[in-house]
Formats: C-alpha cells, structure tokens, sequence
C-alpha cells in the first residue's frame, strides 16, 4: 500500500459520514417496479444502436487479423486488394500514420480507457494471434470485407506463451491488485494447516471465458476538418473513449464527441477502448469519409479481450465446530504481454468469513493473447468459485450444514482491514432464501434423490462483490415550464438506467416522471465514470442529489427576492422539495411551485453542475454486496448431462430502487453464472494462441432451454453509508453462481468437480 | 465471401443445366437451398463458389405416399415442415425427433431435406481458414488431430481426417433404410442411404457420393420401416442449438422378447451417419436382454479409435446405445 492511500485512508476514517438522505425513506417512486422508459424506443426500433446511425456519404472498413501469436510482418502485400471492387484505402504498419498509444485504463480526473499497449497498426510485431494488421476501406461492408480477406501477410513467427497451464511456472506476484496488496497474511497458515484435523486443501481451475453481448462492437467515425471528430461508440466510458481517442490522435478532448446512449449488452467488453474504434477513427481520418467499422463475431473473439483463465487453491482448516482456524487462497490469473490487469479472484475471502489466521495471494502470468478484461464480476466471480466449493466440501468434511457452517464463520468486522461493515446482512439473505427453497427440506446425504435416471441435488453458496463509488459529474436544470433536466455521459447498457435515474431526479424534485428527462450517453455531457464495477447508479445518483440541492437553493434565494413569498425568512434545511415546488417542512402548505418561482424572477431555468468528491466512504467501511445462492441440478447417470431445474438467489444489495429492473439484473447475472459453470469455455489452442470456437454456435452460452425459472429475494435493507441507501446490482448476481451448481452436482453425484466449465465427460 | 453469379432455376434439369454450364474444371458452382450451412461457408470463406443456382423456386417441396406405402420427401420439404409433416409424425417418428432435435427453430424453418443432407462438418479447423484441414485444404494436415478434438469422430476416422457429419435428420434416415434420389448430367439414379455419405480415407475433401452436379431430387422411406418404435436420443452440451457429442437413432420390432428388426444409427461419431451394423448383426434374432444389448454395443465400438479429447464418446455411445434400446423394449413391452 502506498504512502498517500495510507494517508487517504487515515482521513477517511476520521471523516464524518454524510447527512442521512431523506428519500431513502421515500416510495413515491423510487422502490417501485416502474417499465422501462427506453423500452417502447427498443423494441420498436426507434432506439438507435452505435452500427445504426444513418450517416450520408457512409464508407465501411473491415479489419485483418495476424494468424499467427508472436513475431513480425516480413511482407504485406496488399495490391490485389486495393484492385478489388469497391476499395478506397488499404492501411497498414507501413502506410499507417503515427497515433499515441492510450494509457491504461483508468478513472477519475484523467480517464483513460486504454486496454493494450500493443502500437495496432504502428508497428511490424505481432504480439496476439488475431492482432489487427491492416485496414480495409470501401463503398460496402461487403467489399470490405472481401478485399481484406485478400492480404496474406508473411510472418517470421517466434515461439509464443500461447498456454497458460506452461506458463504458470513464471508467475509474478503483481505490485498491487487494484489498489490492494496481493498477499495479505496473519499467522502461520500453513503450520495450522498441517496440524488440522479437519481441512480442506483443493486446486481449482477457470477456463478463459469471452464476451458475447449480442450487440457487436460497432463505431462509426466522422471527422469535422482535422481537429473535430463525432463517434459513435457501443461503449460503457464515452468519458474514457473521447480522452483515449483525442490522445491517439493528438486532438483536445472536448473536439472528440462519443455519442452512445444505447449499448446493446456491455458486462465490461465495451468498457475499454478495443482496436476497432480507433481503425475505424484512422480509416475515416485517411480517406476523408464517414466510417463504420463492426467486427463480426469472430472478429470480435479476436480483438476484445474476456475473462481471464485461473488456477486457485484454497485450502481451510477448521475446528471441531466449524470455526475457521485458517484460510489460504492463493492462485495465478494470466494476463497479456502487453496490458495490465490480475483479475482479483483473492478479493471474496478478504471480507468473507472470520479467520484467525489466513494467507490470501495471488500472482499473475503473461501470455501472447489478446489482453484479458473486465466480465461481469471480476474476480468475484471466479473466486468464490473456488472459496465457496472449497466452503462445501469442508461442510462435509465436518459433517455440518452448509448453511450453518457459513453462519458460524459469519465475521463482526471485515476480517483483514479490522473496518466496520456498512451494511451486512448475509443471514437475512440465507434464512430468506433458504425458506423461499425449502433448504430444510434437502436431505443431507449425497446421492439420495433420484428421479429415474436424473439424480438430484442441492447446493448453495455465497455471493459477494464490493460497493463502488466513482467520481461523476452532472447538470440538473429546472425550466419555467416546471421540467427538470438531468445530464451526464453515464450509459444504458439495458440494465436500467434511464428509468432509475428519472424515479430518482422525479422523486428529489417532487416532479412527475413525466417532467424530468434524463439525458445520457454523450461525452460532451458532465462525465460520468465508466458503467463498471456497478458502480453506476449511486455514483449518478450522488452527482444528481447533490446538483440538485444547489438548484434548490438558487431557487430559494430566487423566491426570497420577493418579500411576499410563503418562503420568505425560510433557510435550506427548513424547506424541502413538494409538490413541483419548494415547500416549508413546518407548514406544508407554505410554498412555492417552481413554475411561479422563475416566473416571478423572470428566469428561463435555474441549473447547477456538480462533481461529487472522493469515495472516501469506502475506506471507512467495509461495503459489500452479498448473495445467498441456492439452486437444484439434476444429473443423469448414464450421459453426465447436466440440467439445472430450479434456482432461488436470496441478496442483500442495499435498498432496491426499481424491482423490476433490478431482479432482471439478478437473473441476468444469474444465468450468465450458469453458462461460465456448465458450457462457455475460449478454447484458446495452445499451438497458436488462436482461439477455436469464435462463434455462438461453438461458444456455448445458455439458451433458453438451460434456464429454469429463478426466483429473486432481497432483504432491501437499506445501507446507512451509500446514496439512495443503494448498491448497485449489475454483477453480485453472477457471484457465487459455479459454486452453488458444483456444490450441488456434489450432493447428487458425490463427485467434486473442481475445473469449470462442468461437461458432461466429467460426469461420466 | 468472394463475388458470385446467382442463377435461378425453375425445375430440376434447369438446374442441373445452369449449374452444369457454370461450372468449369476447379471453378464448381453450387446449389443454393436454404442456404443456412453453404452461406455461412461462403461468408468464412471456406466455400469459393463463382456461381449459385437457386434451387428453392423448383417443384421440389412435395411429401407424397408411394404405391408400396413407402414415402417421398421433396429435396426441398423446409426441416420445420417435415417434422410437423402428419404422414411422418405418424410413420417415421424417428425421423421427425431426430429433425427437431437439431439446430433451432429459426434454422429448421429455412433448411431443408436436401441441403441437411449436404452440409459440412463443423470441426474448428475445417471452419478455420489460418488452420491446416485436409477436408478444405487436401493435403494441408489436420489440427483437430492434436488439437482440440472433443467433439470428433472416433469410428472410421482416417490418418487424414477426423471430422463428423453434424446432421441429426441423416441419423434417422440411416436408421430408417432411406434412399436419396438424384438427377445429374448421365440422369437419374438413386442410392441407398448408407452410400450417400463417405468415409474420410485419403479424401476427406469429398464429403459424399455424389457426382459432380448431381441434384438431390427426392428421399424415400420403405413402406418396411414405417410404423416401428423408435426413439432418438441426443447428447449435447447445453440443453438445444448443439451439436450432438453422441445421439441414437433406432427403430425396433420386438416379438415375445425376440428382435425382429433393428435399425440402430448413430450421430456425432463418425464422418458420416453411422449405422451400427455390427450391433444390429448380433441383435437380429437375439432376445431383447441388456446383456445382449451390451454385447452389441461393445462389438459396434470396438474398432474405435479415441483422441486426446474424445475417449470419453466411446463409452458414451454404448451408454447411450444400451440405454436406447432398453427403453425401446420397455416401450414394446408396454404396448404387447
């Protein structure tokens, strides 16, 4: 830890929390199942998608990908392709102007969504099998692609780290993980171990897993003159991409405008700036025309990065009653050679159970693949795999319920930073959840039920991901026509956004939903962060609560201009937000509309831009998310054919502000945990670092088939600590997900299976 | 996808004609039916027609009853309209699970008889075009056989190749003793379906019997297999839009404990639809026992030849097999 986080981190705890928000109380609209505003525009069409736009003059790029996973281009010979129809620029290393390289990603004050360190396209070396090579331009995306599928580029090929199992012999503890220290121990793990008569001690694996969103990466890029550029961007940064985009092309920020109000899908693939977008910026800029670029699907295997692959091991000792004596979890993840990213599976743990002693590390690897990225969760979602299977089997091991072993490991304060916990309710999520599964009614021993040739089981673990907060900036704009405007460059990848945002913005205004519109997805607007780490709607919420208590007192002041006024002698803490207006809290009939304020001032609208500060909150508290999953599998004997026939995930997320919304987030999460435990698996070949499977016939996501039905529960307590007494819901969902389903493989087989994805020749 | 001519036909010999003029030596054309497995081809680049002829506007898309009380399938009868097709649910139910248990609906609307017949493999390296692959490149080598292989064949494989055929549809028409009626440039001709299909060899780059432009005009079921009790069963890895790792076809008739007829195909193992005829050698005759179904099973595997990733199917095919025709017998003998 470094010297000014520890500074940081003292402040913080010194730091009063904030005021309590009154609307954590409200219901008007906040809290209620309220439709989706931008679903009538999606499903009619009328919602444009980045590949959508109509742009007169409109060219089409298409992309070649290196074959090969390490070495350089000795010859590029693309004549044939320049002759073909349609062609108006070939690009390559040797025609390609210089561009910057975008630092690595990052938040804050200078984002950054840079996602490799590879020069595409300004340099001879390969350093990924599928790593752009050169450009296309022509008249239609057909041509395009044609003419691309014409370059054959000569390679001297050099022995490449294309298998990560190989590779696991050279790994490196990194500096830091995401801020935090990659080991963090506490007496003497191993010794303790060894002297245990109850443990467990298992190696589990993680296949690397790819983004899938259904809508493709897709940009389109139009320049103004030589300095200005429009893009349309499928991205979760519009902050983030117009400063990596300016800085690639030397231009000033605010003359790169990211529009990208709808994102068909992102799970954190559209959230750094991948290839495509600045080929697509180049090819525009070269040829002087409008460009869309849209990878196919292969494509998109090729250039966007996904999940890591893991080996973990995670090893407890326990006593008699359960008790964790000690707790090791320790593993490695790959990265690139050429980006930065150890996924933080060793974070559950961290703040999971009371130990006594633990050794929590975890190191990282480079390999010659694409650069790996964030996927809905990371690092939770693979490594409460392994803590919560590894959980199960030492139940067993001690002969207790898995339920009940958890609870009795349940901690009083966050085990390794000693903080106090915002907000836990972890057991009010299992005995919840427990009920709605009927979990007393599972019989204890394995391999007990059985429905002709299916056997049965139940499993559950625990879910958890951290609270983020980030730096966000927005506008709030009240007019004299009664109507709010909120905006700020935050994202709808589909999880709700709009919808929430305007509950919200309605209910602090006192407004109908009808009068508030909340504008997105553009980076001219305020910036918002990046929508990852769900992080997104307190983050908002917070810049919007607190723009609009500014509105709220220019308005105040404003109507205190006029000595008539019922709010005249009136301070800020005596009024609140009524009624489309400002009303006394002691006479709340005293007051005015906001209509009668600005009329009265003869103002066309009041507004109010504001950035909220550091989240210091969470250094002061251990914040987290937490899941109780439980789920049913059956198993067929003979073929080792999984099916998961029935799911229930209990949570504990802080106040729910939109059910509706919220529980699909769950679900979503949710069946994407049942395809990363049973199909989905980048079968990257070891050969050639090529992936094999680029394609959703062979990549097997869950189909509809594969999904039971899943009830959601959720304690909706709120969190003292958070705006709105909310936490976002985007990724706890998939938490815990492959632990619940090998746990319950477990208990109707009696087979542990400890490697992912759990087909069916591992049940045979 | 290179640039192409698109011709359309209006019945079988203009079709056989304009593909017959548009083809020259090593610049084939093609058919185009529903076009759900040679477009693809053509978009990876793995198919270079110069030329397709439209086949879809030909009277081609009849399912009628033949004078024995056999049946005939138009080329072009649509997937989805076949397995829906009352004379099939009622004879060849075999035939109508095995449809319905492949690819997904919105694909079974456009395919059809003919094209299921003529699709491709979809080992990775064949789909590949930076991968070597004998069957698109002959003579380049093959990658699946140490690369990944899980879902290759392991019966009747060659060092050259160890592709399977995809198809459930040609399972049950393995099993169900079909026959494929073809017209060409010499004619009409008519080939039992267990020649349809070929085994790799040293040319796995020839995926079937046909000559060169020759039309799948029609299939036919025997009145002799119609009416049997049948079940088709599919192992895949999630629940549908799958290919099978193993499946089974079979159609039986059982006589006071004694096979009378057994028709036993399997998919997934093997460069073309596989029909066990090792198995149903020992069974025809035989009692209706799982001993004797084990037997069979044992005996139709033993020549397999496993790789790194697919051993597991060798054991699975006599699971699944075994498994099949107990629950046929159990059926058989619900209903005696």
């Amino acid at each position: 830890m470094n010297i000014l986080r520890k500074v940081v981190e003292t402040f913080a705890h010194v730091m009063p929390d904030r005021d309590r928000d009154e609307l954590i109380q409200r219901h008007r609209f906040l809290g209620q199942p309220i439709s989706r505003l931008d679903g009538r525009p999606k499903v009619t069409g009328a919602a444009h998608f980045s590949a959508e736009y109509p742009v007169e003059g409109l060219v089409h790029a298409a992309i070649v990908y290196s074959t090969i996973s390490k070495g350089a281009i000795v010859a590029i010979d693309t004549s044939t392709a320049q002759q073909a129809p349609g062609v108006l620029s070939v690009i390559t290393h040797l025609n390609a102007p210089q561009m910057k390289v975008p630092p690595p990603f990052s938040v804050g004050d200078s984002p950054s969504s840079g996602t490799t360190l590879v020069k595409i396209l300004n340099t001879d070396r390969i350093s990924w099998n599928g790593q752009p090579v050169a450009v296309v331009v022509a008249d239609t995306p057909e041509q395009a692609e044609h003419a691309a599928s014409l370059i054959h580029p000569v390679y001297a090929a050099e022995p490449g780290v294309n298998s990560f199992e190989e590779s696991i012999p050279q790994a490196k503890q990194p500096k830091e993980i995401m801020g935090e220290a990659p080991e963090v121990k506490k007496g003497s793990a191993d010794v303790i171990l060894k002297d245990s008569i109850h443990r467990v001690d298992l190696t589990f694996t993680t296949p690397p897993y790819n983004h899938n969103a259904i809508e493709l990466h897709a940009a389109i890029a139009i320049w103004d003159g030589n300095d200005k550029l429009t893009l349309y961007d499928t991205s979760q940064f519009t902050a983030g991409t117009a400063a990596s985009i300016a800085g690639v092309f030397g231009l000033k920020t605010e003359n790169v405008r990211v529009i990208s109000p709808f994102v068909g899908g992102g799970f954190g693939g559209k959230g750094g700036l991948w290839p495509y977008t600045q080929l697509c910026v180049l090819a525009s800029r070269i040829t002087g025309r409008p460009v869309r670029l849209t990878p196919s699907r292969a494509g998109v295997f090729r250039i966007v990065g996904g999940r890591t692959p893991s080996q973990q091991r995670v090893a407890i000792a326990a006593e008699p009653s359960g008790k964790f004596s000690t707790f090791i979890h320790e593993g490695v993840t790959a990265q690139s050679t050429d980006n930065h990213f150890p996924e933080q599976f060793s974070f559950p743990p961290r703040h999971l159970y009371a130990m006594d002693s633990y050794r929590i590390a975890q190191k990282v690897t480079e390999v010659n693949r694409v650069a790996n990225t964030f996927m809905r969760a990371p690092g939770e979602s693979i490594g409460t795999f392994a803590v919560e299977s590894a959980i199960d089997a030492l139940a067993y091991e001690l002969n207790l319920d898995p339920v009940e072993l958890r609870m009795r490991n349940e901690p009083d304060r966050d085990p390794v930073s000693g903080n106090e916990f915002s907000s836990r309710y972890l057991r009010e999520a299992y005995t919840m959840g427990a009920d709605k599964f009927g979990w007393k009614n599972r019989p204890a021993a394995v391999g007990s039920q059985r429905d002709g040739d299916w056997l049965i089981g139940q499993g559950t673990a625990t879910g958890t991901y951290p609270v983020y907060r980030v730096v966000t900036a927005a506008r709030l704009r009240i007019n004299a026509d009664g109507t709010a405007h909120v905006q700020t460059s935050c994202q709808e990848m589909g999880m709700g956004t709009e919808t929430v945002q305007t509950q919200h913005a309605a209910e602090r205004l006192a407004l109908p939903m009808e009068k508030v519109k909340f504008e997105y997805g553009d980076s001219t607007l305020p910036a918002a962060s990046v929508a990852g780490g769900s992080s997104q709607t307190i983050s908002v919420a917070l810049a919007v609560h607190e723009a609009a208590d500014n509105v709220i007192k220019e308005l105040l002041s404003l109507a205190q201009k006029d000595s008539e006024s019922a709010l005249a002698g009136a301070k800020f803490d005596d009024i609140h937000a009524a009624k489309e207006g400002i009303f006394r809290r002691d006479h709340p009939h005293l007051g005015q509309t906001y209509v009668a304020i600005l009329k009265h001032a003869g103002k066309d609208f009041v507004e109010a831009e504001h950035k909220t500060g550091a989240p210091l909150e969470t250094m002061k508290y251990s914040m987290h998310s937490y899941a109780a999953q439980f789920c049913e599998v059956r198993v067929h004997r003979l073929s080792g054919e999984v099916r998961v026939s029935r799911w229930v995930g209990a949570f504990d997320c802080g106040r729910i502000l939109n059910p509706k919304t919220a529980v699909s987030q769950f679900r979503g999460g949710i069946i994407m945990g049942i395809g990363m435990a049973l199909t989905e698996e980048t079968m990257f070949d070891d050969r050639t670092g090529r992936i094999m499977n680029p394609s959703l016939a062979e990549y097997h996501v869950p189909v509809q088939a594969d999904v039971p039905h899943i009830d959601i529960v959720y304690t909706d307590i709120a969190d003292p600590h958070t705006p709105l007494g909310a936490h976002g819901v985007g990724e706890i969902g998939i938490t815990g997900v492959a632990a619940a389903i090998a746990n319950a493989i477990h208990h109707a087989t009696g087979k542990r299976i400890t490697s992912l994805p759990i087909t069916l020749d591992k049940l045979m | 996808m290179n640039n192409f001519t698109y011709l359309r036909a209006t019945d079988a010999n203009s079709a056989v004609n304009l593909l017959a003029a548009n083809s020259t030596q090593g610049a084939a054309a093609r058919f185009l039916a529903g076009g759900t497995n040679l477009v693809d081809l053509m978009r990876e680049g793995i198919e270079t027609a110069h030329a397709l002829v439209d086949i879809t506007r030909t009277p081609l898309a009849d399912v009628h009853q033949l004078p024995d009380g056999g049946l005939r399938m138009g080329a072009l009868v649509r997937n989805s309209h076949l397995a829906a097709h009352p004379l099939i649910r009622e004879k060849y139910p075999l035939l109508s699970q095995a449809i319905l248990h492949g690819a997904s609906a919105q694909l079974r609307n456009m395919a059809t008889t003919g094209g299921n017949i003529m699709q491709r493999t979809r080992c990775y390296y064949f789909y590949d075009t930076a991968s070597r692959c004998n069957k698109r490149a002959p003579g380049s080598g093959c990658d699946a056989m140490e690369g990944f292989n899980r879902i290759h064949a392991i019966l009747g494989t060659s060092p050259q190749c160890i592709a399977t055929h995809p198809s459930d549809m040609c399972v049950a028409l393995a099993a169900l003793d079909a026959t494929v009626n073809v017209t060409g440039p010499a004619g009409e001709r008519s080939l039992p379906f267990s020649e349809v299909h070929r085994l790799p060899g040293n040319t796995p780059e020839i995926d079937t019997n046909l000559k060169p432009g020759e039309l799948i005009t029609s299939i036919d079921l025997p009145a002799s297999t119609a009416g049997l009790s049948s079940v088709y069963r599919k192992v895949r890895d999630r629940a549908s839009y799958a290919f099978a790792l193993v499946s089974v076809g079979a159609a039986i008739k059982i006589d006071n404990g004694t096979i009378q007829q057994i028709h036993l195909a399997l998919g997934g193992v093997a460069h073309k639809p596989w029909r066990a005829t090792i198995a149903e050698q020992l069974l025809r005759g035989a009692d209706a026992t799982s001993e004797n179904f084990a037997k069979a099973a044992e005996a139709e595997l033993a020549l397999a030849i496993p790789r790194r990733g697919n051993a597991f199917k060798i054991e699975l095919a006599k699971r699944t097999i075994i498994a099949v025709l107990s629950e046929l017998t159990a059926n058989e003998g619900a209903r005696q």
